[in-house]
């Protein structure tokens, strides 16, 4: 197999991570783009791991899910937070660091 | 052009590859819909899709360890973490068209189209036929497992001690922002 | 060998164990949980004891042969070639420690169960104080560097823990603070030092450093040498050494029983059992020879900090912190006790110490648990306490001797042997150090004991002295749970000095503990000189000055504190060269100022400074100037070039260019989205332009 099918499909899935990390507005849909970003580069991780032969890879893309865990844990939580003092989550009305 | 052994080789590769390319389009479309759609839990739904989708690429990348773990973490914990994040924000169960910006597609559509571009071509121009060597089958098994846990242990045992020390300040992190006084 | 030794790993087991259980359940337990921190520390007592006990039929089994440490080692984990274990290491020393630390902590917590009695924290504090002896076992124990770091750090957290116990009051949270801050910076220097100790002799086993060490088997002298400086700077934090004591008298804002602790057998001792335990490297690595002299660094700190730490003793009105300083002094005896090659004799004194350190301690809490109303100021809350609690009042006095080393009680055997081997071996700075450090020490000691116990009663003591006449009676001190231990640890005080009497020629902690030191004893170039004989002619000139030391501050306490209309009093406030001397000493040499105002100013603020000072004037400066200059562009093509022209064609151009400017204005826009966008895009830039770059 090509490595390039993984590759090319780990971009695909990050751009699309990107998209919508920019285009939605609502904050959980903004976490759940950073996720399909983070596992983008996961598959690339892997891909990488196969290419090589060794465990580097692999070891990484653990690590990362282990973040990616805590990431949603405490991210959902400053949501929650933001949502119990605002009763909203929409991001564009989240601007106080406005310069 | 190719030996006998090498013809051979590519007739497995073929089912492999379609079994790519199924996935791969399956995943393409959930993650759009992650992405466009108008209601958040389906959103959160075909999220579910692409992880498991990328489980399935772990595994014929022959990184079975990580694609249980794909499963456990971010089908099993993770996303019950966004439903319950969906739930307690009170977002509209139905369609709600005030997830996206006023003007977002007309800024992310560019600048993932053009970040798309760099990236694919930079992808062809490096490794243009570069190949993964044989198939998966011959390294699923348990010895892998054994390689990785000692690789984890061994030599990244310091990122494991310090990945657990992220875990703890996560875990204290979000209970402290999240509970009520 | 014998059960006990080989199942010493049991010992720092036991609290820790007890200490998950006081976490769980110790709230629903009858006594809050104390039951089981006391059940634990008295089962590690017993374990240390037995092991003691076979210890000493172990060194007289060996027959005059160096009797060899007991290894029980399981593998904890590898990385690469290097295998980390895990397990205990038992010597004279380890023994000597173990025995110390489970004593003085099972008496520790009887006397806290009264003196934290209805404490809204009662649980947690013997959940700390029980892992906090935990802590200090496993260190002793350590077979290698890394258990003697996991060891160290559960004490610095805990010493943390207990000394902001009660930390509504914003002193206390401030001392713990201060406490956790300075040991960290030392702690650094632990961490830099295991690293060049693998990197010098290939393994982290303690034995094996030590052995490579005495044999000389290393490349570069100049490496051990550092490897010693960065590890005892470690030991400078831990132990208080100057000039990073500032931490251990603000440390005294916990609890007493902890004061008490942490100052007689455990934490602020970890730094000198550190430099016991590797003997070798520091003893080689320290061995400096500047200007033809050889001396030992170990010694200039400990002989620096005897000095300083003592004369800050004289001007504390806070009864806990003269005992504080007087801990500092002690501990700077232990250091030069080490610098200059008595290492059995250094030994020898954290032993005494301990037990009359920590009966000081006890009695200061005693005293202000029932007679002064919970206050440790001596000048105001306390006075003539002598006849109104009389066993508080009588090991206060038979520890305080021990203390200014009487001859025959604990502290003389010890602290005179470190004298003498300072003056035998060639240090003579540095016995004049120890015999004037004598003199103070005693002199502050007999100024402590007069304010407290003699004269008139003052604020607190006299509301007590009310109270007694109340209830007509003589005296009344405080429960059994805080005399009992009291008792045991007076009549330590007193006797444990036997154990190693030059005097008498008893010499059996020597015995037991010698073959702990790691290098051999006698004659040669890396060799530790045998303790010297024992003469009362040489013993004479410092006990001669600790008599003086005592009928001097006798004299001035009398004169200053004995009645109103002294002429003495308030001396220093008259008298401009003592006044300057008095609060140069209340301010504690102003180190405190040195390192808060200068040092963490002095690095911290400019950074800060320069950090804002970019974010304001480069960064917004580049922002702002870029939407301003479009500005102006727009506001200059606006002025001559439409004005100038009047032209309908570019009349646009004026407004094109102030959108420039504005065009700039959604960068910050505080949203995250347009942050995200600005990140991706700018990274999609960066690659495009490295592309084109590239091809």
């Amino acid at each position: 197999m090509l490595i390039n099918e993984f590759l090319v499909l780990g971009a695909v899935l990050f751009c699309i991570g990107v998209y919508g990390v920019i285009a939605r507005k609502n904050a959980v849909l903004v976490l759940m783009s950073i996720e399909l970003i983070l596992n983008s580069v996961n598959i690339n991780l892997l891909a990488f791991d196969r290419l090589h032969g060794s465990n580097d890879g692999a070891v990484f893309a653990l690590y990362i899910i282990a973040v990616a865990a805590a990431e949603v844990g405490v991210g959902l939580a400053m949501v929650l937070l933001i949502f119990r003092n605002r009763k909203t989550i929409s991001l564009d009305d989240l601007s106080e660091m406005k310069g | 052009m190719l030996l006998a052994s090498g013809v051979l080789a590519t007739d497995i590769e073929v089912a492999q590859t379609v079994g790519f390319g199924i996935i791969a389009a399956l995943m393409v479309a959930a993650a759009l819909n992650v992405v466009l759609s108008k209601n958040v839990v389906h959103a959160a739904l075909s999220l579910v899709m692409v992880m498991a989708g990328a489980a399935a690429q772990y595994l014929l990348l022959a990184a079975e360890f990580v694609a249980v773990t794909q499963v456990l973490v971010y089908i099993g914990a993770v996303m019950v973490l966004f439903l319950f994040g969906v739930m307690l924000t009170r977002a509209k169960l139905g369609k709600d068209t005030d997830l996206n910006n006023n003007k977002g597609w007309a800024l992310g559509l560019p600048i993932s189209v053009l970040l798309l571009g760099v990236m694919v071509y930079v992808l062809i121009d490096g490794f243009d036929d570069t190949r993964i060597s044989g198939s998966g089958a011959g390294k699923i098994g348990s010895t892998a497992n054994v390689l990785l846990s000692d690789r984890i242990f061994s030599s990244y045992a310091l990122p494991f001690w310090a990945l657990s020390f992220v875990l703890l300040a996560a875990v204290i992190g979000a209970i402290v922002l999240a509970r009520k006084d | 060998m014998g059960w006990f030794l080989e199942h010493a790993w049991l010992i720092p087991v036991i609290p820790a164990v007890a200490f998950a259980l006081i976490i769980l359940f110790g709230k629903r337990m009858p006594r809050g949980g104390s039951e089981i921190g006391i059940a634990s520390m008295l089962a590690a007592l017993v374990l240390a004891a037995g092991a003691a006990y076979q210890w000493i039929d172990h060194v007289n089994a060996s027959e005059g042969e160096e009797a060899h440490a007991v290894l029980t080692r399981w593998e904890w984990f590898r990385i690469g070639d290097l295998k980390v274990s895990i397990g205990a290491h038992i010597d004279g020393l380890a023994v000597v420690m173990l025995l110390l630390v489970a004593f003085i902590s099972t008496l520790v917590q009887i006397y806290s169960t009264e003196y934290v009695r209805g404490d809204r924290r009662y649980t947690h504090f013997f959940a700390s104080i029980t892992l906090f002896s935990a802590g200090m076992l496993t260190m002793v124990l350590a077979p290698n560097m890394v258990q003697l770091l996991l060891g160290w750090e559960i004490m610095g957290l805990c010493s943390f823990l207990l000394i902001g116990h009660w930390w509504e009051e914003r002193a206390n949270s401030e001392a713990a603070l201060k406490a956790f801050w300075t040991v960290r910076v030392g702690d650094m220097g632990l961490l830099v030092g295991i690293g060049m100790l693998l990197a010098i002799f290939h393994t982290l086993e303690i034995g094996e450093i030590n052995e490579a060490a005495a044999a000389g088997d290393f490349d570069s002298k100049k490496l051990l040498m550092w490897a010693a400086v960065a590890l005892f700077i470690a030991c400078i934090g831990k132990s208080g050494q100057f000039p990073l004591h500032t931490w251990l008298p603000d440390a005294m804002a916990g609890p007493t029983p902890v004061s008490s602790l942490l100052h007689s057998s455990t934490m602020v001792v970890a730094g000198v059992f550190l430099v016991a335990r590797l003997y070798p490297v520091f003893h080689i690595g320290l061995d400096m020879n500047i200007a033809g002299q050889h001396f030992n660094l170990i010694a200039v700190i400990g002989g620096i900090t005897v000095l300083i730490a003592a004369g800050l003793a004289f001007v504390q009105n806070d009864i806990k912190k003269v005992l504080a300083y007087s801990t500092v002094s002690q501990l700077g005896y232990m250091m030069m006790g080490l610098g200059v090659g008595a290492w059995t004799a250094a030994v020898f004194h954290i032993f005494t110490h301990a037990f009359f350190k920590c009966a000081l301690f006890l009695c200061a809490g005693s005293v202000a648990h029932t007679g002064s109303h919970h206050s440790f100021d001596m000048k105001k809350d306390m006075g003539g306490l002598r006849k109104k609690m009389p066993i508080t009042f009588g090991v206060w006095i038979v520890s305080t001797v021990a203390l200014c080393g009487i001859p025959f009680v604990s502290g003389f055997f010890s602290k005179d042997e470190i004298i003498d081997s300072a003056k035998h071996n060639d240090y003579k700075v540095f016995y004049i150090v120890g015999i004037v450090g004598a003199f103070m020490t005693t002199a502050y000691m007999t100024r402590a004991t007069y304010l407290t116990f003699f004269g008139k009663s003052r604020g607190g003591a006299e509301h007590f002295e009310h109270e007694l006449h109340h209830d007509h009676k003589e005296s009344k001190d405080s429960p059994w749970q805080i005399t009992v231990p009291l008792v045991i640890l007076g009549v330590l005080a007193l006797f444990s000095g036997y154990l190693n009497a030059a005097p008498f020629h008893w010499h059996w902690f020597e015995k037991w503990t010698e073959s702990s030191i790691g290098l051999p004893l006698g004659e040669g170039s890396f060799a530790v000189p045998h303790p010297p004989e024992f003469s009362w002619a040489a013993a004479a000139p410092g006990l001669a000055l600790v008599a003086a030391g005592f009928a001097i501050s006798l004299l001035l306490c009398k004169a200053v504190f004995g009645s109103e209309t002294s002429p003495l009093r308030g001396l220093t406030t008259r008298n401009p060269v003592l006044g300057a001397g008095h609060k140069f000493l209340v301010n504690k040499y102003y180190l405190d100022t040195l390192y808060e105002k200068i040092i963490v100013h002095g690095i911290a603020y400019p950074i800060s400074k320069a950090a804002y000072w970019t974010n304001q004037h480069i960064i917004d400066g580049v922002v702002n100037g870029v939407g301003k200059g479009g500005r102006r562009t727009g506001d200059l093509v606006y002025k001559y070039i439409d004005q100038a022209l009047v032209d309908g064609v570019v009349n646009g151009s004026g407004t094109t260019a102030r959108g420039a400017g504005g065009a700039l204005q959604p960068v910050q826009s505080g949203k995250v989205n347009m942050y995200g966008a600005l990140l991706f895009g700018a990274a999609a830039v960066g690659g495009l332009v490295l592309v084109l770059v590239n091809t």
